[in-house]
């Protein structure tokens, strides 16, 4: 469904990432790990249009997406959430799931003004829609209140329910892990989980959190400064030696470490 | 539309149709019609401004735009004063257009600035080759619909008002609509509004043309109220001023671009008995009520109702 192949992207003299080949089949939750700094928000930046990859190619049901602008993409049925949430935090949260349901509806500012019949249905469905959204992901009870009142949690769950209300085929979703403690971290795996199968939403995770990732991935890639490392399912990445070392350092320098520390 | 502005909007109505019966002095009804004159330019800034976040100095340029070209379509081509209107807006829609193409790749200060510049550039074109030039042109014919003229105070009163509440049923539809929350959204984040497909772009254009169309018509009423015109009611002054009521009322309620703007057109009426201090003492209201009502009258008194109907609730 997502092919990427060769993408080069830096950043000044900085290079992000290099040839770069990426593929996501349809109805996979695959995952992107890696340490800090390793390039796995810059590559969620380029499938979804905030970044234009120098070279290579973004392709998305066969279209090449490399360089359109990420309102485009979004339209084409990518959506995402995002490291640091960026809901709307004046608006409740009815409100932002209804901003989701834009690309799905057409009022423009005239017919809205004079409140056409038609804008009426419409304004009705999307409330209609939106409040379904919320069930879904369980924050019925929050509607009313402002985005920015939530927890943490809430938030990027609400993120991911905005996401959700634009019907996409293809769900980026940056590190919803994040500032969330077991229990909130088990609750969203569940409704990642829910989102694939019951959706049928193609998931694309970049998380740091490995207890999740190895619990929902059908697929990990692991990224280091900037390229791929290994792919696999969750077993073959926890057994892959370099991935071990990327994150742990090798072994000498684990026993150097040792030594400084006694 | 929610349930508390359809109520406020009747007593909005009623509020209009009482005040020349209690007052219908010509000084009031004067008074009235320069309130809701400026309260049609103040609902524009404060969609484009509260709602949308993009900043203005330049409303005075929509305002003058409208003011020029109605009275002298009206003038010198004879045009009905309706159709002269529209031709107003019209232009004033591409002048925002002309501006926001290449100023809405700035925010914040930079937009407060190239916005403020065609403001001026509006002014000097005004002064340098406007009918009249600095001291402008008169003979502009009155409204006139279906062969009535109006002449009186109380009938421009009326016209005037009529409109401010046609503005802002329109706006208040727009703000409570898809459209509506996608300028909330982008005035929210950007990042976010991009991503869920939101045309930024776009909005912020058609933003910038509604306020500026609703300046334009009240530039265009201003004219055909007050018969004559020149350049110096359209300098960077009057957008100063419409920014002070948008600001004064409560820039996140459309309701306080009204109450502003009836404010700071009567606040000066009002301190005429201080004489040859009632500048200062407008300034000293101004800055107090910055201090002390950040936020703005109408949101506070929200605010404050909210407050009062939960102590109820508490109560039973």
């Amino acid at each position: 469904m997502l092919n990427i192949k060769g993408i080069w992207k830096s950043f000044g003299g900085l290079m992000a990432l290099r040839h770069i080949n990426f593929d996501v089949k349809e109805g996979d939750i695959k995952a992107l790990i890696g340490p800090n700094g390793a390039g796995k928000t810059t590559l969620l930046n380029i499938i979804s249009g905030i970044y234009q990859p120098d070279k290579g190619e973004v392709s998305f049901l066969g279209k090449n997406i490399s360089n359109l602008p990420s309102t485009k993409i979004a339209r084409k049925g990518i959506s995402r959430t995002f490291q640091h949430v960026e809901l709307f935090g004046n608006m409740t949260v009815l409100e932002n799931i209804m901003v989701g349901r834009y690309v799905k509806t057409k009022a423009g500012f005239f017919s809205s003004g004079l409140k056409m019949p038609y804008v009426m249905k419409e304004e009705k469905e999307i409330q209609r829609k939106s409040e379904e959204i919320l069930e879904y992901i369980n924050l019925t009870q929050r509607k009313n209140e402002l985005a920015s009142n939530l927890p943490i949690g809430e938030q990027r769950i609400l993120e991911i329910g905005r996401a959700l209300a634009t019907e996409p085929r293809l769900l980026l979703l940056d590190e919803p892990a994040a500032g969330l403690n077991i229990r909130e971290t088990r609750n969203l795996g569940e409704i990642i989980k829910k989102i694939r199968e019951e959706l049928k939403i193609t998931i694309v995770l970049v998380e740091h959190d490995m207890d999740l990732v190895m619990r929902i991935s059908d697929w990990i890639t692991v990224l280091n400064f900037g390229e791929i490392i290994a792919e696999g399912t969750p077993l073959e990445v926890q057994k892959n030696p370099e991935v071990i070392v990327a994150y742990l350092g090798d072994e000498e320098e684990i026993q150097r470490g040792y030594n400084a520390h006694t | 539309m929610k349930k508390g502005d359809l109520l406020v909007f009747f007593i909005f109505i009623f509020l209009i149709g009482l005040l020349p019966v209690l007052s219908g002095s010509t000084y009031t009804m004067t008074v009235g019609i320069f309130s809701g004159i400026n309260a049609l330019v103040a609902i524009g800034l404060c969609i484009l401004m509260g709602y949308a976040g993009q900043v203005s100095l330049g409303q005075a340029g929509f305002y003058g735009i409208g003011a020029y070209v109605s009275a002298f379509l009206s003038l010198h081509f004879g045009l009905p004063v309706v159709v002269s209107l529209i031709f107003a807006m019209i232009v004033g829609a591409i002048a925002a257009v002309i501006l926001a193409v290449p100023a809405l790749r700035l925010k914040g200060h930079y937009l407060a600035v190239a916005t403020l510049g065609f403001g001026e550039i509006i002014y000097i074109i005004l002064n340098e080759w406007g009918p009249g030039g600095p001291s402008g042109f008169g003979d502009i014919p009155h409204f006139s619909l279906l062969g009535h003229t109006i002449t009186s105070t109380t009938g421009y009163f009326y016209l005037i008002w009529c409109l401010v509440a046609g503005v802002m049923l329109f706006s208040l539809n727009l703000i409570h609509s898809r459209s509506g929350r996608a300028l909330r959204a982008i005035h929210d984040s950007e990042l976010a509004s991009n991503a869920m497909g939101l045309d930024v772009v776009v909005l912020k254009i058609k933003v910038f043309i509604l306020s500026a169309v609703y300046a334009s018509l009240a530039g265009g009423l201003y004219a055909h109220y007050i018969t004559f015109i020149s350049p110096s009611s359209f300098s960077l002054f009057y957008s100063i001023l419409v920014l002070m009521m948008v600001i004064v009322g409560g820039i996140t309620n459309l309701w306080g671009a009204i109450i502003g703007a009836v404010v700071i057109t009567v606040l000066p009426e009002l301190l005429r008995r201080f004489e040859e201090f009632d500048v200062l003492v407008y300034g000293l209201i101004l800055t107090l009520s910055l201090m002390f009502f950040r936020k703005g009258l109408v949101p506070i008194l929200v605010e404050k109702i909210k407050k009062l109907k939960g102590l109820a609730v508490v109560k039973h």
